[in-house]
């Protein structure tokens, strides 16, 4: 019984760590301007909060 | 068409979009999938506030700011703008991002393209009785 949530804490915890990361990092803004450029805003970019609590309040 | 069979059309067409609104070059809202008007609301503001926020943070060289895309893990938000109508949408989490600004810029095309078929045709009626009227005054 221990080996077996030991091997559940070994697998589960990374997955669970990893999909976590992963889940943040979805967090982003694009901009698209006429001119054909673009500019990705990552979450934790001072920028980026102000729009992502905008786009927040719409969903 | 008019925005609302617009709107029924994107819905219809795209099956990543949730919600989505139409607003005029003034913010004002012309039409929107939701039934609740204080959701369509708040939607119209958001979108009001990405563009406001992206347009002051990162205006630079004259270009002009055209689609906004914000990824949450909530869902996505979407924003176009074209011929002085801005729709905005709402989509499920990782949606596919170009499959939706395209079937949003379908939207705006459409109510772009049913607008100026009623325009020529009344300035070329009134154009007649107004060269009558100037020949008249001409000839007096």
């Amino acid at each position: 019984m221990r080996r077996l949530l030991a091997l559940l804490l070994l697998v589960g915890g990374p997955l669970f760590f990893l999909s976590r990361r992963r889940a943040e990092r979805r967090d982003r803004v694009h901009l698209y301007y006429d001119d054909g450029s673009m500019v990705t805003l990552e979450r934790g970019a001072h920028e980026a909060e102000q729009l992502l609590a905008a786009a927040r309040s719409a969903l | 068409m008019d925005a609302a069979a617009a709107l029924a059309d994107l819905t219809e067409i795209s099956s990543q979009v949730e919600a989505a609104v139409i607003l005029d070059d003034a913010g004002a809202l012309v039409a929107s999938t939701l039934a609740d008007a204080e959701r369509s609301a708040r939607l119209a503001q958001a979108a009001l506030d990405l563009l406001g926020s992206a347009d002051k943070r990162f205006e630079s060289g004259g270009r002009a700011l055209t689609q906004l895309e914000a990824a949450l893990r909530e869902g996505s938000v979407f924003v176009a703008r074209a011929e002085g109508k801005t729709i905005v949408a709402t989509t499920s989490p990782e949606p596919t991002s170009g499959l939706v600004f395209y079937d949003l810029k379908t939207c705006l095309r459409s109510l772009a393209e049913s607008k100026p078929k009623a325009k020529p045709g009344r300035s070329k009626r009134r154009s007649p009785k107004a060269e009558t009227s100037d020949k008249g005054a001409a000839g007096a």
